[in-house]
């Protein structure tokens, strides 16, 4: 693998602030709704196509940087487009167009308060998840994290219930002192090192530790990064943050806040530690212990769930985990894997929960119990849903099947036949929980059900898109974004010391 | 030099630590508002004295140039700043004094009283 | 020629308006604000001339009368102080230019005596930041509160015995602070400031310095409100009427934290307070225990006013735990926090007063999401004050949060990290409760209610609060300029350490 070079591009400057531009538009329309939420298209389309003429360059081993300013002494506000932040970014503007025209169709449907609020809220997000994944260093990554958890916060508490007045707060808990011990991470990091800036392979090289304070340094981090991460035992605000309105849960708790925990747990891993340094200190076990008892545990509690959305959320959770798991493999087959679940599992996860709400706004049914029959009056819905569910079990041709097969070669490379165990195991599991869910849509008589139709085309159209785009990139990996090119390269950036 | 040299020699500290000792018993033990502004006084006395007192030098006048004493000798004279600086510290004080009347004749007004346990009792 | 007498020109000036005011204002009231609002205007401007002057050719050494150190009176105005007098000024103006109208409604017919005395009080805070005569400093501090205990006198019923407590305990303080400078004095045999730096060094073994010392911490201790001896600040602040809260609270303590490092940085010296004697990890101690009750404390107040009080308790405890840290680090986090916290306290201070002026009440409990409707502007500002005192990137709290954690990891204080990463939680808890009634409909509340008109408070009002608001994210992007200025007022060989 070549080296990394770098080229300055303003690009990845206005990427992360053409949502943010069109906040104060969208809050000055508030009064035209169709002006308003034209503003949000227009976003999410610059967007896209900003972070799509960065890939080229990307594809070539050429990162874009741009310094906006020296923040602290040493450490620069510096925005780096490489090839991991811009598989993340690609993602998450990429899905946030399909969001965008689904939400229109959610708030409408569902006559939705304070859309103002949620839309503004959602462009805040999406800039601060732009800014995560281009972040050259853990000082700016640290500031968009935590703008990325204010941002989300409004969102969460949208419905203003009891219930979402409580998951806020849950959610600020957890959210907030991760926040502070990232902080203090970062704060350590820079007096042994000097430096902050993210850098494949690790900063630590030349720095010597006692082993005790390398794990407590790598405790913090993982406190800090896991909670957004879902790492249990830090996960429980992620099933209460389900009482956000559903495109929230779609494209913040499946993907953009969500993967931007797992996000940093990969720059930590990958771009802080380092493999080598990780492996010496056995730091991937522990992540590994972390990461397996987490898929084995989720998929359980996702059981017992009878509300589609939490079933989901603890779905979520498990899945995270695959990506944090195939990372610590520190293998090379185990880090793609892990890198090429964060966008399998993204079209798929988001695909299911776009239905759940589907569901919701259409019919007023949460709950599994009451999902019998469905299938007849939203077939589209349903279909989309299935191949989501066999994706997530990890089912050929549907992408999350790629993504598992390498996580499980990558076991075996790694001498962890435990880790296929699990990741098996988990297989069945997501079986046993999602296909009782399609078995009672397809072949259960439902009632009460005559007067209704498919849902919404503004939610349908996207519904099916991301269904498509799932069995499209189960086919072709390499399809539009060469996602796997992408990853295979960044594993190989990082691991080029073992 | 043996205990008794030691107070008596310092007759004068020893003076003002009781003054500043009175003075910060008023401050904090008395429940009479006046009192307790009595105290402050004594305490303010007390940092002024012992500004005067360490000012004073054996075998020393006033610091006002006479014929036959030498200027070139500063032993010949009392230090006169510390009593410049007192003469403002005085002023201080007395600014303090007045404000401090003119709150507790608020107090009074508001309350009828100056005891600071009835004062606690009315505030709740 | 200006900028030679600058150092004398800012006091003075004040000290002019104080009492030019109730002279003219014995001719024509309405003269009152606009004389305080020009004195401000100006001196805010002079600062700022000031503060560049000395950037580009180096500190101002004024003499009083042209009289040399030692034996004359010497004002300096170097990079510390002239940054810390820019500070103040700009706050300073902007609580001015607010608090026209809380003024004319809580203390109708007192104008003229008001702004005479906030204009001595700006006398003794600019006094006691440019004087370089440790006398001289008594007399400023004595100023300043003398100043203060009559605008905080004025407030509601309550005000008076809290102002009474004040001037008790702030007199002990002063007291203690001459008794100190007096051994000094005696010891030295001078007062002037640099002149002691010089010397001091020659005679650390001597008791009575340490005693001085000691006399003196505690003394300017009390003025700062480090814990324990912040007893006076609560009831002070709340009982105040608005405007003078609001011009107090983020500069007053402020003042006595520039004091307190100047003592103790320039000097008794940074090798004698913090490696001969360990009064820093003392003065770190009690801080972090401040920032620890003082948050604890906010979050059980239910009175607005009052927990920005306790709030002010805790966040003095971050420039006192800056200053114990004596590195340079912890000297960038204590320098940076007296700006923020002065921008985040004046917005915070001033957005209670602004409730207080249209709601009548500054009460917690009462608030609802209509007051989101009606103040949409003020709520924004103190939703901006709020996170940046939680510490949130990018606005300025975080940063002075950065420094002081990396200084208490340079000194592997673990307990201290931990102070100030916990601390940031509990502020989030009494800032987010706020904002969660303000933000959000009570799920309680009936669903009918009648439609809520716009009633934002007067422009006059509004655009300080907005102004500060900008200010505190524009201090957080530009934090970099900031500190690497506050490089500069580092006393020398604060890095071989």
């Amino acid at each position: 693998m070549e080296i990394i070079s770098t080229y300055n591009s303003t690009i990845p400057f206005y990427a992360v602030m053409v949502s943010l531009l069109a906040v104060p538009l969208i809050i000055i329309s508030r009064s035209n709704p169709n002006l308003r939420e034209g503003w949000t298209i227009l976003a999410a389309l610059v967007k896209f196509v900003l972070v799509l003429t960065l890939l080229p360059a990307a594809l070539e081993g050429k990162a874009a940087v741009f310094n906006i300013l020296e923040i602290a002494p040493g450490v620069e506000l510096a925005l780096k487009a490489d090839q991991f932040g811009i598989f993340f970014a690609i993602i998450a503007s990429g899905l946030w167009i399909f969001t965008s025209f689904y939400s229109i169709g959610y708030v409408r449907g569902n006559n939705e308060k304070k859309q103002t609020r949620y839309f503004a809220s959602f462009a805040v997000c999406l800039s601060a998840t732009i800014g995560i994944a281009f972040s050259a260093n853990l000082l700016t990554f640290i500031i968009f994290y935590e703008v990325l958890t204010i941002a989300t916060y409004p969102l969460v508490i949208h419905k203003e219930n009891k219930e979402a007045i409580a998951a806020g707060r849950k959610y600020l808990l957890y959210t907030l002192t991760a926040g502070v011990i990232l902080i203090a991470a970062a704060g350590l990091t820079y007096h042994y090192t000097n430096t902050l800036d993210f850098s494949a392979g690790g900063i630590f090289s030349d720095v010597n530790l006692s082993k005790d304070a390398v794990i407590v340094l790598f405790m913090l981090f993982l406190a800090g990064v896991g909670v957004k991460a879902g790492i249990m035992p830090l996960h429980s605000w992620l099933p209460a943050a389900m009482a956000a309105p559903t495109p929230v849960s779609a494209l913040l708790h499946a993907v953009a806040v969500v993967k931007s925990g797992v996000f940093g747990v990969v720059r930590v891993v990958g771009f802080v530690f380092g493999p080598e340094m990780m492996e010496q200190y056995g730091l991937n076990n522990i992540l590994f212990a972390f990461a397996g008892t987490t898929i084995i545990l989720a998929s359980l509690l996702a059981f017992k769930q009878d509300n589609l959305k939490r079933r989901l959320a603890y779905s979520t959770v498990g899945h995270l985990s695959y990506i944090v798991l195939g990372v610590s493999l520190l293998s090379t087959s185990g880090f793609t894997g892990g890198i090429m679940h964060i966008s399998t599992h993204a079209t798929m996860k988001i695909t299911l929960f776009f239905c759940a709400g589907a569901i919701y706004v259409n019919l007023h049914r949460e709950n599994i119990s009451q999902l019998d029959g469905i299938a007849k009056v939203m077939p589209w819905t349903m279909g989309a849903f299935t191949i989501g569910s066999i994706g997530l079990a990890g089912i050929p041709p549907i992408n999350g099947f790629i993504s598992k097969w390498f996580l499980g070669i990558g076991s075996l490379e790694a001498g962890m036949d435990i880790g296929l165990t699990i990741l098996l195991l988990s297989g069945l599991l997501n079986a046993g929980y999602f296909f009782p869910i399609i078995y009672r849509a397809y072949f259960k008589e439902g009632s009460g059900l005559e007067n209704y139709g498919e849902a919404n085309k503004l939610m349908v159209v996207p519904i099916t898109i991301t269904a498509v785009l799932s069995v499209l990139f189960g086919l072709f990996p390499d399809l539009f974004f060469n996602f796997f090119d992408l990853a295979v390269s960044i594993t190989t950036d990082v691991m080029k010391g073992l | 030099m043996n205990l008794f040299d030691f107070i008596a020699g310092h007759y004068d500290y020893w003076f003002i630590i009781i003054l500043l000792a009175i003075g910060l018993y008023g401050m904090t033990v008395k429940k009479n508002l006046v009192k307790k502004l009595i105290g402050m006084t004594i305490f303010q006395a007390a940092v002024i004295l012992f500004y005067i007192s360490s000012a004073i030098k054996a075998d020393a006048t006033v610091p006002i140039i006479m014929e036959n004493l030498s200027v070139d000798n500063p032993a010949n004279y009392i230090n006169p700043l510390p009593h410049a600086l007192m003469l403002t510290a005085i002023v201080v004080g007395v600014a303090t004094v007045g404000v401090a009347f003119t709150l507790l004749i608020l107090i009074y007004k508001n309350y009828k009283t100056l005891d600071e346990n009835e004062l606690l009792e009315l505030m709740k | 020629m200006i900028e030679k007498n600058l150092p004398a020109i800012i006091p003075l000036l004040f000290l002019f308006a104080s009492l030019i005011i109730p002279l003219l204002g014995v001719w024509k009231k309405n003269l009152a604000y606009p004389i305080a609002a020009l004195t401000a205007l100006t001196s805010a401007i002079l600062s700022l001339y000031g503060f560049v002057f000395v950037i580009l050719t180096g500190p101002i050494n004024y003499y009083f009368g042209g009289w040399i150190p030692p034996v004359g009176i010497e004002y300096v105005y170097d990079h510390l102080s002239s940054f810390v007098v820019l500070v103040i000024n700009f706050v300073a103006l902007f609580v001015i230019a607010y608090s026209y109208q809380p003024v004319e409604k809580e203390l109708p017919g007192k104008q003229t005596a008001y702004y005479s005395v906030v204009m001595l009080l700006l006398t003794g805070f600019n006094g006691m930041i440019i004087t370089g005569d440790l006398f001289n400093l008594y007399v400023f501090i004595e100023i300043s509160s003398l100043a203060s205990y009559a605008l905080i006198g004025v407030g509601d019923k309550k005000a008076p015995f809290a102002a009474f407590k004040y001037l008790i305990i702030g007199t002990i303080g002063a007291s203690f602070y001459l008794l100190g400078i007096g051994y000094l004095y005696f010891m030295s045999g001078t007062l002037n400031m640099n002149d002691l730096y010089n010397i001091l060094p020659h005679m650390n073994d001597s008791p009575t310095i340490i005693v001085a010392l000691i006399l003196i911490v505690v003394g300017l201790g009390i003025k700062m409100a480090i814990f324990p001896m912040h007893g006076w600040l609560p009831d002070s602040y709340t009982h105040a009427p608005s405007s003078s809260s609001a011009l107090i609270a983020p500069i007053g303590t402020k003042v006595g934290a520039y004091a307190m490092i100047r003592l103790l940085y320039f000097v008794f010296g940074l090798n004698y307070f913090s490696q001969e004697l360990a009064v820093s990890d003392l003065i770190a101690i009690f801080s972090s225990a401040g920032i620890i009750f003082g948050s604890i404390l906010a979050i059980a107040q239910k009175e607005m006013k009052r927990m920005l009080a306790y709030s002010s308790v805790a966040q003095i405890g971050y420039i006192g735990l800056g200053i114990g840290l004596a590195n340079p680090f912890g000297f960038i986090g204590a320098v940076l926090h007296l700006l923020n916290h002065a921008f985040m306290k004046a917005t915070l201070f001033m957005v209670a007063g602004s409730i207080i002026t249209k709601e009548g009440h500054s009460d917690i409990f009462k608030f609802d999401d209509t007051y989101r409707k009606k103040y949409p502007w003020t709520m924004a500002a103190f939703t901006v004050a709020a996170l940046s005192m939680v510490g949130l990137p990018p606005l300025a709290g975080f940063f002075s949060k950065w420094y002081l954690a990396l200084g208490t990891i340079e000194n592997s204080s673990w307990l201290f990290l931990a102070v100030i990463l916990i601390s940031s939680l509990l502020n989030a808890v009494y800032f987010f409760r706020i904002l969660e009634k303000v933000y959000m409909k009570s799920p309680d509340a009936s669903e009918v209610k009648e439609e809520v008109k716009r009633n934002e408070i007067q422009f006059s009002m509004l655009m300080p609060i907005l102004v500060l608001a900008i200010g505190l994210i524009v201090l957080g992007i530009l934090n970099f300029i900031i500190v690497e200025h506050i490089y500069k007022m580092m006393p020398e060989g604060m890095f071989s350490l």
